[in-house]
């Protein structure tokens, strides 16, 4: 992108000798570039403030006491900075929720990498009769849309007796993250040279073995933009969340802004610091990792 | 070895691959049918009941529910609303996105920090960004009320998500904030993936840089558009946790959706069999839609 880049900008005057007529149209151009470059930082700074607005909102705001919203108005900075909220926040199981989202993710996310990896595995590199058809199964679930399943599941949760558990999310969880999960595992594994395993079956390893000691380490990327796409996700789940959990002891984090605008519904500055607090996560491991992040946040681009 | 032994081998070792294939797939397949296949055609089977979700007894009423659904002015409205979703969505978030994506890629690194900006809101979850905008909107020291309060030199409400027309293209606008990002970063993706050669030859043939952009690069591009289109298509049609955790459907259910409609009715109503019958409704029209899309534009499926 860098090399484009720099060859990019007609800035260059082009060496003398050009007849009068060339030198009118090059000047032209440069100033119709030079227009159209006014126009586009306009357009730039503008998209910036309407970024960047709303955020302000949020951050100000939580740093302020209730009231003080209302008399210094909102496009004036928090007098006195007020830590309380983030306080009362905090002491208010703020971080209950926050580990519980953790555990849900982390567990669904574990038994969904497995499990997708295992499925992945026969189906890029084995040939048996049913393959071609149980690959087209698996990704025509793709597009099936979970709120249409959500009567059901609602339904099998209460009869097995999970209903307002944590663990009702796993199951749900790990089968909706499943389809892409196989399909992108399917093609990158199938882009591993079959030779390795060949030589490694020389070797007297068996199949299990190969997919434990070769394949799986060596489908390691795949996995982790995997993991970041859908750890995303399902850290904002909120339908399934919402439909199956109903102890504010058991709610996820997506579930704690409702539980405390429902507690505070007149204190909008407690609510700037959940919300901000809720965001924070995700902001500083953008940070750190930028582009794995954004990268594994595409991932579901595939799904079209 | 004789050719009937070697046809047992190979058939033994084609059995034994069966078998290995068979456990490797048993956990995704038994997920998949427990967690996906068996509830769509339960929420079909559901449909044809009349059901409060807890008693056990539920009353077979046959195509009862799906009568009504064809009737019900207020399924058609949720769908329509979603039709309004889907339009307004691809005709803002996929221009913009693909405008923002070609700034940022006329300017190089040097603009990186646009970039990182820009991303920001899709890093908030819907639900999050839907409690910050029913804050951010309110009359009462919201955003645009205060700043419409400074322009006016005196108190002035907006209410943006409290009346009829507004609140449907609101949340449009809000949508459109957080996911004109991801538009932005798959454009910038489509841009990177066009050879720098074709840059520079264009550029020996004397092209300007709006040139390049509207003759050659856009049309390259054209395979994503339609894959951003489907996404973003796809998308519009089950929205919900936005909605609902911004207007539930009010007022009036103005910003009614198909899934917010369900969910109402389910979830809030008990009226499980009849939530369900919309549910079935929602998903036959999101198949049918997306099935017709892939038709008309041809979506090549060799990503």
């Amino acid at each position: 992108m860098t090399d484009k880049n720099q060859e990019k900008n007609p800035g260059r005057i082009p060496e003398g000798g050009m007849p009068q007529e060339k030198k009118d149209e090059y000047l032209a151009s440069k100033i119709r570039s030079r227009i159209a470059w006014t126009f586009a930082f306009i357009f730039a700074i503008l998209q910036l403030v309407l970024t960047l607005t709303p955020f302000f909102f949020m951050i100000m705001n939580s740093f302020r006491k209730q009231f003080d919203m209302l008399q210094q108005g909102v496009f004036h900075l928090p007098d006195p900075w007020y830590f309380q909220n983030y306080v009362e926040v905090i002491t208010h199981d703020f971080f209950g929720y926050f580990f519980r989202s953790v555990i849900v993710v982390a567990v669904s996310l574990l038994l969904m990498l497995a499990i997708s990896a295992c499925a992945a595995y026969p189906l890029s590199r084995m040939k048996f009769k049913l393959n071609p058809f149980i690959y087209a199964a698996i990704v025509a679930m793709m597009s099936v849309p979970m709120h249409v399943t959500l009567i059901p599941i609602f339904k099998l949760t209460t009869d097995v007796g999970l209903y307002d558990s944590l663990w009702s999310l796993v199951g749900p969880y790990v089968a909706f993250a499943l389809p892409m999960s196989v399909f992108i595992l399917t093609a990158f594994m199938k882009t591993i040279p079959k030779e390795i395993e060949e030589s490694a079956e020389i070797d007297g390893c068996n199949r299990y073995q190969n997919f434990f000691q070769i394949i799986l380490p060596l489908s390691k990327p795949g996995l982790s933009t995997l993991a970041i796409y859908n750890g995303v996700s399902m850290w904002n789940e909120f339908a399934f969340a919402n439909t199956l959990l109903i102890s504010p002891q058991n709610k996820t984090l997506p579930l704690a802004l409702g539980q405390f605008k429902g507690e505070h519904s007149l204190n909008i500055p407690i609510n700037m610091s959940v919300l901000t607090l809720s965001v924070l996560p995700m902001i500083i491991l953008f940070i750190f990792f930028q582009d794995k992040l954004v990268k594994g946040m595409m991932a579901g681009a595939v799904k079209g | 070895m004789d050719k009937s032994g070697n046809m047992g081998l190979a058939r033994t070792k084609a059995r034994s691959t069966a078998r290995a294939a068979a456990v490797f797939l048993l956990p995704a397949l038994a997920l998949i049918a427990v967690f996906i296949v068996y509830p769509v055609i339960d929420t079909f089977v559901i449909s044809g009941f009349k059901w409060n979700g807890i008693s056990a007894n539920r009353i077979f009423v046959g195509l009862d529910n799906w009568n009504t659904l064809i009737h019900d002015p207020m399924f058609w409205k949720s769908f329509q609303h979603n039709l309004i979703v889907m339009v307004l969505s691809i005709l803002l978030q996929i221009p913009i996105g693909m405008l923002l994506a070609t700034f940022l890629d006329a300017g190089g690194r040097k603009f990186n920090l646009f970039k990182t900006i820009w991303f920001l809101p899709y890093l908030m979850s819907s639900v999050a960004i839907a409690f910050l905008f029913v804050y951010a909107l309110a009359t009462n020291g919201g955003l645009v009320s205060s700043l419409a309060t400074l322009i006016a030199g005196k108190r002035t409400t907006v209410d943006l998500l409290g009346t009829a027309p507004n609140a449907l293209y609101t949340i449009i606008g809000v949508m459109a904030w957080q996911f004109t990002p991801f538009y932005m970063v798959y454009f910038i993706a489509g841009y990177g993936n066009i050879d720098t050669s074709v840059y520079e030859a264009a550029v020996i043939d004397g092209a300007t840089r709006g040139q390049y952009i509207r003759h050659i690069a856009i049309p390259l591009l054209g395979p994503i558009f339609k894959t951003a289109c489907t996404m973003s298509l796809i998308g519009s049609l089950k929205y919900f946790d936005m909605i609902w955790n911004m207007t539930q459907g009010g007022p009036a259910g103005t910003t009614e959706l198909m899934a917010t409609y369900m969910y109402k009715l389910s979830f809030q109503q008990f009226n499980m069999g009849y939530g369900s019958t919309v549910a079935a409704g929602m998903f036959i029209l999101i198949t049918f839609i997306a099935l017709l899309f892939n038709k008309v534009f041809k979506v090549k499926e060799d990503y």
